[in-house]
């Protein structure tokens, strides 16, 4: 029962960082259209430039907020410089822009960082917490609660902000916002710097437990589109279920099946998912599969 | 006299391969040489699936690394590697007709996704089964040089020239084979897909049958490449079925220009050329492929080939204007 317990505090510890990437494809996918594949570098990004600030005697509260600001820069570069310039271009172009970016900042940050495998010491020491036979790290604590509060944001910014409601309304008709005098450029420029910023957000809190260094970036996005395809493209509580389940799958496939397959599960879910639900979960049937 | 499309490509691939074999200086040049031919041939059939069908596949690479475990793995059991070669291609084939079906009725993204998640699964299984591949390590391969194949049709050569040979005309057969099959009905109607499903359909084309025809035949085209880097290199790693396999194999092909097998030759020649003759490509070897897709799609979005071919046109055709213009003033 303990050992139940423990791998399912470790599926919902490591769901917790698949469902805030896949927020973040979400929120991107809503507002251009465009599935970006460098998702995964945004979390790389995040616990690299933590490390290596913690590492130069930052302060962890200080060096946190730098990193995610980081990550902000590097999405709004990625949109500026890869994305708005490609314009109408085929899905296909995108799909190969979105990689070859991936790519590009994969390499970047091998030259800017290292080839090193990194990580600090969590935000609240070390020390394991006993919990109902269970241990769980306090840093586990950070992120489950960290993915809640992104959550939280994004639910009362997309409902409650001008500039949230202007992100939906460039999803559901970019032509229509921009007839009613919504800035639909500002909204896209808004979603690719708030899912980067949230991407490094998770790789800021989990790099203390999953540690992380320049080329997981194509797993944690993989396993991020594992969690949106499985909780159904676009919707953000899809995203967060999807994630918690993708993290549960894969701690009971290391616990129980083989832990040199955990990282399988996440793709055999995915190809289960197409072939037998293209909608997802909580997705709703698309008129439209592209 | 006019040529066919199919007779064109074969003398245009022939004499490059030719002309490649004279001018080469050492048998570095020829290994080079004999990458480009694999390459070339791999990214073929990302061509005929990619080019002429319009479906992206992230998952070519473990075909890839099907054809080239086989070759490494079955002559262990007393097959010999030409059979082993064939036993490869035809699991490759299998296994794209068994999962096509399902797997194409997918489309854009969920396509792209899925197809990664099939070839991140058979990398997994590469590097994980020690046992059977030798792990991450990767493991040797042992099978027929060469060299002393074509020393059975009377033709001595060196080592590395043979396998260039060898490689040279495989990749002419297959670039031969691509262009016929690309004028014959069945790839007119392999394009007729690539504008609109839909429109595909009410013309008669059995769009799933095509895109699963299509899909096992750019398989095969990979699992063949696989073969042949295996048994050429004497060595093999997982990696050849790796993630950034793929991605480069789709890069080659949309830079030369996905369209045409030209564009597949230009995209593997340039590739495969460059990080040899940059030493200090190696370093940036991930940056500099990123800007090339990225740079490619933005720039010219119909790859090198085309772009290049589209402004000798216009070029030709503006001196044929200005000359016109000249005579009637």
């Amino acid at each position: 029962m303990a050992e139940l317990l423990q791998f399912l505090v470790s599926g919902v510890t490591v769901g917790a960082i698949y469902a805030a990437v896949a927020l973040g494809f979400t929120l991107i996918y809503n507002a251009t259209g465009v599935v970006n594949f460098a998702q995964g570098e945004f979390v790389v990004i995040g616990g690299l430039t933590a490390a290596a600030l913690i590492g130069a005697g930052v302060p962890p509260l200080l060096a946190a907020p730098l990193a995610v600001l980081a990550g902000l820069v590097m999405g709004l570069l990625l949109y500026r410089l890869a994305i708005r310039p490609a314009g109408q271009a085929p899905l296909v172009s995108l799909i190969i822009i979105t990689i070859g970016a991936s790519i590009f900042l994969r390499g970047a940050m091998q030259m800017v960082f290292d080839k090193q495998i990194h990580r600090y010491d969590g935000f609240s020491g070390e020390a394991p917490i006993g919990f109902l036979g269970a241990t769980i790290l306090p840093q586990s604590l950070w992120i489950i609660g960290g993915s809640l509060v992104v959550f939280a944001f994004l639910a009362w910014f997309m409902g409650h902000t001008r500039a949230g409601r202007g992100i939906r309304a460039t999803a559901s008709n970019r032509l229509a916002a921009a007839l009613v005098g919504i800035n639909t450029k500002a909204a896209m420029n808004l979603s690719f710097a708030l899912s980067a910023a949230i991407g490094a957000l998770a790789g800021v809190l989990a790099t203390p437990v999953t540690f992380t260094s320049y080329d997981v970036g194509v797993l944690v996005a993989l396993k991020g589109f594992s969690a949106t395809m499985l909780g159904g493209v676009g919707s953000a509580q899809g995203a967060l279920a999807g994630g918690l389940l993708i993290g549960l799958i894969e701690a009971l496939t290391a616990g129980y099946l083989s832990s040199d397959y955990k990282d399988a599960a996440a793709f055999v879910v995915i190809l289960a998912v197409l072939f037998l639900r293209p909608q997802g979960l909580f997705g709703a049937r698309m008129t439209e599969r592209v | 006299m006019t040529l066919g499309p199919g007779t064109r490509t074969f003398l245009v691939f022939a004499a490059l391969v030719v002309l490649g074999a004279l001018v080469f200086p050492s048998s570095f040049f020829y290994r080079v040489g004999t990458l480009v031919w694999i390459n070339t041939l791999a990214v073929t059939g990302m061509v005929v699936l990619l080019g002429y069908v319009g479906l992206v596949s992230l998952g070519h690479a473990g075909f890839f690394a099907i054809g080239a475990y086989a070759t490494a793995l079955l002559p262990q059991y007393g097959v010999p590697s030409g059979l082993a070669m064939l036993a490869g291609a035809a699991g490759a084939a299998l296994l794209a007709a068994l999962i096509g079906r399902p797997i194409l009725r997918l489309s854009g993204y969920y396509l792209a996704i899925a197809t990664l998640g099939l070839g991140m699964l058979i990398w997994m299984v590469l590097s994980k089964e020690a046992w059977l591949t030798g792990g991450p390590d990767g493991m040797t391969v042992t099978g027929f040089s060469a060299r002393s194949l074509l020393k059975s049709v009377g033709i001595t050569l060196k080592t590395a020239e043979a396998w260039y040979w060898l490689c040279g005309a495989a990749a002419t057969l297959g670039a031969v084979l691509a262009v016929n099959l690309g004028q014959s009905s069945a790839g007119r109607a392999l394009r007729a897909i690539h504008d609109s499903d839909v429109a595909a359909a009410s013309l008669g084309v059995d769009v799933a049958r095509a895109k699963s025809a299509a899909f096992v035949i750019s398989a095969v085209y990979a699992a063949v490449a696989g073969a042949l880097l295996a048994l050429a290199n004497g060595y093999i790693t997982p990696d050849a079925g790796g993630f950034m396999h793929s991605v480069e194999l789709v890069t080659m092909a949309v830079l030369g220009g996905a369209a045409s097998v030209y564009g597949a030759l230009v995209g593997a020649l340039i590739l495969t050329a460059l990080p040899q003759v940059l030493t200090v490509f190696a370093e940036y070897e991930h940056m500099v492929l990123g800007a090339i897709m990225v740079g490619t799609m933005i720039a010219m979005r119909r790859g090198l080939v085309p772009a290049l071919a589209g402004l000798l046109a216009r070029r030709r055709a503006a001196r044929h204007a200005g000359r016109l213009a000249r005579r009637v003033s």
